[in-house]
């Protein structure tokens, strides 16, 4: 295989690796307040999520740092042209990192419904902001002949992208209410079930209408199959909550968003950023990528230290497989 | 002010920002484990609960620095996509690589540590802080390779067709000697902000709160001082060889440093000038003779080229243009670094005498609990302000100009609304990150709590009892 071929398929693994964890964590942030009714309760949501989510979020990091590194021209021009879309998620991160840590860190309520509100307020623009971004990476950008955005924030705001957003937020939602049915008991584990039993419908809704109108229009033959087994997937995973089998319930949303992500891959290649304006224009994997020097360098250190970081984080969760139960807590 | 202007504002605040919380966070979380160590080596409970309370610290301090590192990590290709195209080759692989190796095991191995306490037995535990201060080492070695690069390109080749550095050898970027040089400096400095930082918490404890843990807050206090003072004599050592590398590979800055305008042999380190307002010219000043010929190159007698000699080589080399950067800036702050970074160190040796054999420190001292670790905090601030304006016009140093390096689509009212956003964001976050460091401090030392051991083999299923400071 070549080595961008290669380089082009880590990028989309790390990104898988970012959606399938963070996903869930960004499900949990918004069903705080909406699943989680007292203080203890809300305690006891966030506590799921507590030992995880920091390293979930390095995904994106490095998803980033090596996008720079395996692909410069892409790094560029990808996040000089969503330029305001990443402001408000840099923002939207910055608020919902420092709520996750500092809420427990006083004994007053008040404060801790704030950072509540905070953390369901970012955890919900985020997964819409990259629903909006992926879209448009998948429709297309205008670049010019240097490779250079010439369309402004309206150009991003389509209609293909707006369901894009929503669709990942649908998405992320289940994943969430599933994960906390898979963690917590009692009273709390069942309203989770029952809230992703409710919702399902509409959720699947959403992601197969996403999926089909991005692989119908700008998708492969393969890409087609790979997003019709992101939406089994999907419906597995909803059929298996409704069983009560939480386990598998949440493999199936889980293989449902590292597949929808494939798909969405496999329709971009071998572009990485196509033109709307001449197809000549648009970013390659290999009119975008670095050399084979350097991606070898990479090549050489993600085959080490990749599966170390998949072992650690593994144990990780392993260590924290228990479920968290609801305690009553002194505040004031 | 146009766009440039912008971005180059943009790139100070947000990074001189993250660099607020970098040094604290890289001292606190090894004084965090070495507490630790202390409490499992002895199993004296005084260590357990200063872990706690400097753990705490150490926890709200790196919330920040990992929320404004993510803006640094974006920034570069939001408006500095030119830039990022054209180092991309060379810089990427260390910033892959901090990312791969450190960043993963800092915020896994932090979040078994907050919640482990009572899951993982004691050794184990232990190591998970170990593991953090591995990454955020790693985390520093890399991005200064980076930053070093940037300073002194190695490893490279210039392509002329695609525009762009090529790297040809990775181990002459991780190697590069102004990195060797730059990674203990920083990290003493470092070390010299979480001195001062566990020494003025002390410091106000045993003052304000005489009789209440007097013994931990004595140790703590005296740990504080010295390792300000060892972290002290470690940055004047490493930065007596950076000045060597510097003169080296950047003339131009150590010239500025000492606004030299003409090359001298042997020269001598001012203290203190008055010059022109242009900064062209000096029309008053102290000066201790010989000493810049040592600083620079080793020898009393030593030439040490001046900025106009400088200039002029320049431009032949690069063409017409103007080669010196903000001369006043430069040499300003490369004094206060100095000067206010020392006179922490001093400070700490003040502290340990008034606090000799058992000795209460003077209420008059608790003047110094502020100031203390803001010195070296802002000693680090003026380092990094005169490293970065001084490589100006240079982004990297002698290949790409400053100006060429900004996104060429980006457009003004673009970089406004982020400039804006984040300054306004990042002051309020400061107030309130200040104000729960305060609320920590004051609490003090949380009760004796019972003893988190190794979990019973029988623990319940719901042991998820978190520790206080978790949620
Ligand atoms: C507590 C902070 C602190 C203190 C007391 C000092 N420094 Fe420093 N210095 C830094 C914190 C710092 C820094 C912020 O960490 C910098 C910025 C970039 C770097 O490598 O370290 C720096 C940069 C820096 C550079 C520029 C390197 C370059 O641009 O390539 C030189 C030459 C020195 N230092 C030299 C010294 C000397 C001779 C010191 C005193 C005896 C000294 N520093 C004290
Ligand atoms: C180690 C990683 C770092 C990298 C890769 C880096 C890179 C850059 C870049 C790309 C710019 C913008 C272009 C320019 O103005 O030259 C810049 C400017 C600047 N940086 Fe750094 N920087 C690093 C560390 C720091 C730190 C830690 C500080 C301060 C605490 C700092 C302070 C500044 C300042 C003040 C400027 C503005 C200089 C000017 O425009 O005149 N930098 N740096
Ligand atoms: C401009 C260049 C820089 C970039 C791109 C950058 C990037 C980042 C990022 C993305 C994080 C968050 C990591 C996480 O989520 O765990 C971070 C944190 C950190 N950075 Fe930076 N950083 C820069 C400058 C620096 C410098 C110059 C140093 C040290 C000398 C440094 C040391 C650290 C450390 C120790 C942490 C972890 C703890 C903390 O954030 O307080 N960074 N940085």
């Amino acid at each position: 295989m070549e080595l961008t071929t290669l380089w082009f398929l880590v990028i989309a693994g790390l990104w898988i690796g970012y959606f399938v964890l963070e996903g869930f964590d960004f499900g949990v942030g918004i069903l705080l307040r909406v699943l989680g009714r007292d203080e203890p309760e809300r305690r006891a949501v966030i506590t799921t999520i507590g030992p995880v989510w920091d390293g979930n979020e390095v995904w994106l990091i490095v998803a980033g740092a090596m996008t720079f590194a395996a692909f410069p021209e892409w790094y560029a021009t990808l996040f000089s042209a969503f330029y305001l879309p990443l402001f408000f998620i840099l923002v939207a991160l910055i608020l919902r990192g420092v709520a996750l840590e500092y809420r427990g860190k006083r004994d007053d309520l008040v404060w801790r419904s704030r950072m509540d509100t905070i953390i369901a307020v970012s955890s919900l623009v985020l997964p819409l902001l990259w629903g909006i971004a992926f879209a448009n990476l998948v429709r297309g950008l205008p670049l010019d002949a240097s490779h250079e955005f010439v369309g402004n924030l309206g150009t991003l705001l389509n209609p293909f992208a707006l369901l894009g957003g929503v669709a990942f937020t649908a998405l992320f939602v289940a994943h969430g209410a599933i994960f906390l049915s898979l963690k917590t008991t009692g009273d709390l584990r069942e309203r989770a079930n029952r809230f992703a039993a409710a919702t399902g419908l509409a959720a699947a809704v959403l992601v197969v209408g996403f999926l089909a109108w991005a692989h119908l229009q700008y998708g492969t033959g393969a890409s087609v199959v790979v997003a019709a087994l992101a939406a089994a997937a999907l419906v597995a995973g909803l059929v298996a909550n409704r069983l009560a089998r939480e386990g598998w319930a949440f493999l199936g949303t889980a293989v449902a968003v590292a597949l929808g992500v494939v798909s969405l891959f496999v329709a971009l290649f071998p572009n990485v950023m196509p033109s709307t304006l001449d197809p000549a224009w648009s970013l390659t994997v290999t009119n975008a990528s670095s050399t084979p020097y350097t991606l070898k360098v990479l090549t050489v250190i993600a085959a080490i230290f990749l599966p170390l970081v998949m072992l650690y984080q593994g144990w990780t969760y392993w260590v924290f497989k228990k479920r968290v139960t609801v305690e009553p807590v002194v505040v004031s | 002010m146009d766009t440039l202007d912008l971005a180059r504002w943009q790139f100070a605040i947000t990074t001189v920002y993250h660099f607020f919380f970098v040094p604290v966070t890289l001292s606190l979380v090894a004084v965090t484990a070495g507490l630790q160590t202390a409490w499992y080596r002895t199993g004296k409970e005084k260590y357990l609960r200063l872990t706690k309370f400097y753990g705490k610290l150490f926890l709200i301090n790196i919330a920040m620095g990992v929320v404004t590192g993510l803006v640094q990590e974006f920034q570069f290709g939001m408006n500095w996509s030119d830039y990022s195209r054209f180092v991309g080759d060379v810089f990427g692989a260390p910033l892959a690589l901090e990312g791969l190796l450190a960043f993963f095991l800092e915020s896994t191995f932090i979040g078994l540590w907050i919640f482990g306490w009572d899951r993982l037995p004691k050794k184990v535990h232990l190591a998970c802080i170990w593991m953090v201060v591995l990454g955020t080492q790693l985390s520093a070695y890399f991005i200064l390779a980076a930053n070093s690069w940037m300073q002194n390109p190695v490893g490279f080749r210039y392509n002329a067709e695609r525009g762009r550095a090529e790297l040809t050898d990775i181990g002459a970027v991780l190697t590069n000697k102004v990195v060797l040089v730059t990674y203990p400096h920083t990290i003493f400095a470092a070390f010299m902000v979480g001195g001062a930082f566990v020494a003025a918490v002390a410091l106000w404890h045993l003052i304000r709160r005489p009789g209440v843990d007097t013994g931990a807050f004595r140790t703590a206090l005296r740990l504080g001082a010295v390792m300000l003072i060892v972290a002290g004599a470690g940055v004047a050592l490493s930065g007596d060889q950076q000045g060597k590398v510097m003169t080296e590979v950047q003339p131009m800055k150590m010239a500025a440093a000492e606004a030299l305008y003409e090359s001298e042999k042997p020269a001598s380190f001012s203290i203190f000038t008055v010059g022109t307002l242009d900064g062209s010219r000096e029309i008053y000043s102290v000066k201790v003779p010989y000493l810049l010929s040592f600083l620079a190159t080793g020898h009393f007698d030593g030439e040490v080229k001046g900025i106009n000699n400088l200039q002029e080589s320049y431009e032949k080399l690069y063409g017409p243009g103007s080669y010196k950067p903000n001369v006043p800036l430069t040499y300003w702050t490369f004094r206060l670094m100095i000067g206010v970074g020392m006179t922490a160190a001093g400070l700490a040796v003040l502290l340990l005498w008034a606090t000799r054999k058992g000795r209460a420190p003077h209420r008059l001292l608790l003047w110094l609990a502020v100031p203390l670790p803001l010195l070296p905090l802002l000693a680090n601030v003026f380092g990094w302000v005169f490293t970065e304006t001084g490589r100006q016009p240079w982004l990297v140093f002698g290949l790409l100009p400053t100006s060429a390096g900004v996104s060429p689509g980006t457009t003004m009212s673009e970089v406004l609304i982020s400039l804006i956003g984040f300054t306004a964001l990042y002051g309020v976050l400061a107030v309130v990150e200040v104000k729960l460091m305060l609320k920590s401090i004051r609490a003090g030392l949380a009760g004796a709590s019972p003893l988190p051991g190794d979990p019973p083999d029988d623990a319940p299923d719901d042991a998820a009892k978190p520790l206080s400071f978790a949620y």
